[in-house]
């Protein structure tokens, strides 16, 4: 669907300019959450094919890239001062936020890209919550938004760094996106826009999966599909464990 | 070094978790208290989420009193049958906090109420304690001070009477099961062992000795907290294997090490300790509910996963 707009968008917006695709890669497709997982990082490559030599007096070219978590449904809250103590009074609940969303660009993308694309196609940290549909007038929505993006900027979940795009000769490009400790598993993408006069002129996207391996895949659908005999089994470790102790310390003792 | 937590879903560093473990491990042996009424919130902090750092909590109290209690149960300083009964009232306690805590979940404001009652006990208890053992303190310093006489009230009136021979208590079975009830209650409410409302109860309201308190409360405590662990793991998965084991492996030699030093500190010292350690506590919940947070914002799941 996005694809099909951006090459509409793409045709409107630069009818006789030569047509631009382009071609990505990433360092890796799959990320693998082990014991010791403590972040990762993707480099994303890659390279603008041209049917015909550009124009002389066309404009420069911009590259951004968009990698996203899965989207989730939230609920926020907000503390009010109520007899004198700090009280959750509102809460919102948000109906789309990705897990994680980080953008990288080659320059500013409010110098580079038009309101409009920004928003339909969720480029840019003021876009990374989806607004719902039915809002509560009542209730500033934009307040809520914004908070959540705040937060998970502060966790490292979100994240925008403009000029961090190397882009060499209008032709090759690469970025190397960072993936904090707190992932959480989901199936991720990665969409990759050239852009021109502000406007989005070719984009691309690939799939990341990430998924807990080895010990943390285990213990995550034993918690998940046999919860009693993981409880039981949790309580025979604390049990073991204390017992261990004791008799350790028994020992060093004599 | 980090180490991904499967359940929680977050990073941190295996080291730091040791060390709040083998913390709330001393504090544990010591006073015979389980240590969830700090640890929860020192979980929170290092950035657990707060259902999985309550389940879980509940699994490492299990580790850290078992260990506790052995060495305890060594020493004959354990009142089993004075846990047994206690334990009677407390699962029934816990059963009517579980289905309190639903319905306080249904209106609402759950944390609210959960950070309020544990304001009010810790200040209570805290207070109560700390002025009673600095006024023990005081007496025990004149000379010539007599010892205060075994007290008799309205306690020794009551019927079904039995023998504690441990405590050296001849009293009706009704105020232990009340006070496990009551205990059974908050702990479920509170999402803690209840320790630091168990060792007041029972040397204030039964007029057990201090030292036969701690076993016996620790012992108490594996049940109700081993309840609670299958509870959460059954109904919310948020049981956190690799986090448990990380906090009880410093825990449990935690608890060894707080049960020697408990042995060496006279009962008022251990008394007024943990009194300060209770204050302290609710103090700090205290100023969370009056000092204006500085992210007024804070996201929740919509159920689970």
């Amino acid at each position: 669907m996005i694809r099909i707009l951006t090459m509409i968008v793409a045709l409107f917006a630069a009818p006789l300019a030569a047509q631009e695709t382009v071609i990505v890669d990433l360092s890796q497709n799959r990320v693998a959450i082990t014991a010791n997982f403590a972040g990762s990082e993707i480099f994303v490559f890659g390279a603008v094919k041209r049917d015909a030599p550009l124009a002389e007096d066309i404009a420069p070219l911009d590259v951004a890239i968009v990698v996203e978590g899965p989207l989730e449904q939230t609920v926020v809250r907000k503390k009010d001062k109520t007899l004198g103590i700090w009280v959750n009074t509102q809460s919102v609940d948000i109906i789309s936020a990705p897990s994680f969303f980080s953008v990288a660009t080659t320059r500013p993308l409010d110098e580079i890209l038009n309101v409009g694309d920004r928003t339909d196609f969720a480029i840019g940290l003021d876009h990374a919550v989806r607004r719902q549909a039915n809002e509560d007038p009542g209730i500033d929505m934009q307040a809520f938004s914004e908070a959540v993006t705040r937060i998970r900027v502060n966790n490292g979940l979100y994240s925008e760094r403009e000029g961090i795009i190397n882009l060499t000769a209008e032709t090759l490009f690469d970025a190397s996106i960072q993936l904090p400790a707190n992932l959480v598993e989901g199936d991720y993408t990665a969409r990759i826009y050239l852009i021109r006069d502000r406007n989005i002129v070719a984009d691309a996207s690939v799939d990341i999966t990430v998924r807990k391996e080895g010990l943390e895949r285990w213990l995550y659908n034993l918690a998940h599909e046999q919860a009693l005999l993981y409880g039981l089994l949790s309580l025979l470790v604390a049990l073991v464990a204390g017992y261990g102790a004791s008799e350790i310390f028994r020992l060093l003792r004599r | 070094m980090q180490i991904y937590l499967p359940i929680a879903e977050v990073s941190v560093n295996i080291f730091l978790l040791l060390g709040l473990g083998g913390l709330v491990g001393v504090l544990s042996g010591m006073f015979g208290v389980g240590g969830g009424f700090l640890m929860t919130p020192l979980l929170f902090m290092i950035g657990i989420p707060p259902a999985v750092a309550v389940a879980t909590e509940a699994n490492q109290i299990v580790a850290s009193s078992f260990s506790g209690v052995l060495a305890h149960f060594k020493r004959k300083t354990v009142d089993v049958k004075m846990g047994i009964v206690l334990q009677i009232g407390g699962l029934i306690g816990a059963t009517i906090g579980v289905w309190v805590f639903k319905y306080l979940k249904s209106i609402g404001q759950v944390e609210l109420l959960v950070t309020i009652s544990y304001v009010v006990f810790l200040g209570l208890i805290g207070s109560l304690m700390f002025v009673e053992s600095l006024n023990a303190i005081r007496k025990s310093k004149k000379p010539g001070a007599r010892p205060r006489k075994k007290r008799h009230n309205w306690i020794h009136g009551l019927p079904f009477k039995m023998r504690f021979r441990t405590s050296g208590l001849y009293i009706s079975v009704i105020p232990p099961i009340l006070v496990g009830l009551l205990v059974g209650i908050l702990a479920a409410i509170m999402g803690v062992g209840g320790g630091f409302i168990m060792v007041p109860a029972m040397i204030y309201l039964l007029g057990m000795p201090t030292k036969v308190v701690v076993g016996t409360s620790l012992f108490q405590i594996i049940f109700v907290t081993a309840y609670t662990t299958l509870s959460h793991a059954t109904q919310n998965f948020t049981v956190d294997a690799v986090l448990a084991v990380i906090l009880l492996t410093g825990g449990v030699i935690g608890a060894q090490i707080g049960a020697r030093i408990g042995v060496k500190l006279k009962a008022e010292q251990l008394r007024i300790l943990l009194a300060i350690l209770v204050l302290a506590m609710c103090g700090k919940l205290a100023m969370d509910l009056l000092l204006m947070p500085s992210e007024l914002y804070s996201i929740g799941s919509v159920g689970g996963h």
